[in-house]
């Protein structure tokens, strides 16, 4: 087996100390890596080796768990899914963009965990019915419908990407906004005008301007931009009917 | 331990210098403001044929100038990028599902593209380009 290569890489890492810390500053690290790890490895050997003070979240390293996010050159990425072969020189280590931090690379999702909860991320059946009747049935098709919006790993790197959501906090953001057209869009649920008081608003989807940036960072290829932009297009669809039709609800 | 997270800024003007991906959003948003100053163009001439034909005469003289020439190059370009990315968005904003598999988006956009040609012939036949 030919042995793996290894590289000396360098590492600039945002750090701060909430206990002693005013500001941020960049620390540089280098440490001796193989070829074919990713930053979050590289991570890794700093704490094991370098600098056990150094604190970022990781879970599953392999793109499934969303917990590793982390501003990588400028860019939101899952450090688990960011090469080393792709980066040359030094390579740039941040929290996520538009997050608190709480500490080193690791952010406060505080705001986010409240948003998701306003948009109602589970099922709202149209008619209940007792278990003696059985499932709720689904066809292919209607699994189709939201599939890609269901692939959502709240990694968050879509919040970081958003322009919006940075100069707009209130804004309910990407993740949070798709996850609601995800239960929107099942053939189960009926919570859709229940959604829509938090949809609907300013600090819903109409505060999105469709940067769609959201979209090109997504790891999970969900495209929350084109879920915000059919939303826009049912609540447009949902005004019209209410104030341009006589006797028309949305 | 106590809680002390850092809020990090975003600075309000300069922030879409972070990465292209933002420059190419602005550049986007721009070309509002040839759209919205040809509209107003219009307007104007609208006015200008109420007003009578010695009034429409000049506008049309207006028209001719060297600025008015570099304007309409300038908002027909801005047009054209606005549009471009206007249909392209169409895909992501319309989905087209049938049975289990959707419409792929290059259809949905390419459709856009062969209506605005279509509609577009049409108005140059109606104004007697040809």
């Amino acid at each position: 087996m030919t042995p793996l290569k290894e590289r000396l890489v360098q590492l600039e890492v945002l750090r701060y100390n909430p206990d002693t810390d005013t500001e941020a500053h960049f620390q540089r690290y280098e440490v001796v890596c193989q070829e074919e790890w990713v930053v979050l490895d590289a991570l890794n050997k700093v704490k094991a080796d370098i600098d056990p003070t150094l604190n970022f979240r990781w879970s599953c390293h392999m793109a499934v768990c969303g917990s590793c996010g982390m501003m990588i050159n400028g860019e939101p990425k899952l450090s688990c899914h960011a090469f080393l072969r792709s980066y040359e020189g030094v390579i740039r280590v941040e929290p996520l963009a538009h997050f608190p931090i709480e500490r080193d690379l690791v952010t406060a999702p505080d705001d986010f965990m409240e948003k998701l909860k306003r948009v109602k991320p589970y099922i709202i059946p149209k008619e209940k019915k007792p278990i003696s009747e059985g499932e709720y049935k689904q066809t292919p098709a209607q699994l189709m419908k939201f599939r890609q919006y269901s692939m959502c790993i709240n990694c968050m790197l879509c919040y970081a990407a958003c322009p919006e959501y940075g100069l707009t906090p209130d804004f309910i953001g990407p993740a949070a906004l798709t996850l609601a057209h995800r239960y929107n869009l099942d053939s189960r649920d009926g919570g859709r005008l229940a959604r829509q008081e938090v949809v609907a608003t300013h600090e819903g989807v109409w505060d999105c301007t469709f940067v769609g940036a959201c979209s090109e960072v997504c790891p999970a290829h969900v495209d929350p931009a084109s879920a915000l932009q059919q939303m826009k297009i049912t609540s447009s669809i949902d005004w019209i009917v209410e104030h341009l039709i006589p006797g028309g609800k949305s | 331990m106590s809680r002390n997270p850092l809020v990090r800024e975003v600075p309000p003007t300069t922030w879409f210098f972070r990465h292209p991906r933002y420059l190419r959003y602005m550049s986007r948003e721009i070309t509002c403001i040839f759209i919205a100053a040809y509209c107003v163009m219009l307007v104007v001439g609208l006015q200008r044929l109420a007003a009578g034909p010695a009034a429409w005469d000049g506008f049309l003289l207006a028209l001719r100038s060297a600025d008015s020439i570099v304007f309409h190059l300038l908002a027909l370009a801005a047009a054209l990028y606005h549009a471009a990315t206007w249909f392209n968005a169409t895909q992501k904003a319309m989905p087209i599902q049938i049975g289990e598999d959707f419409v792929p988006g290059s259809v949905i956009s390419g459709a856009h593209y062969v209506a605005w040609a279509v509609l577009s012939i049409a108005v140059l036949y109606f104004a007697g380009a040809f």
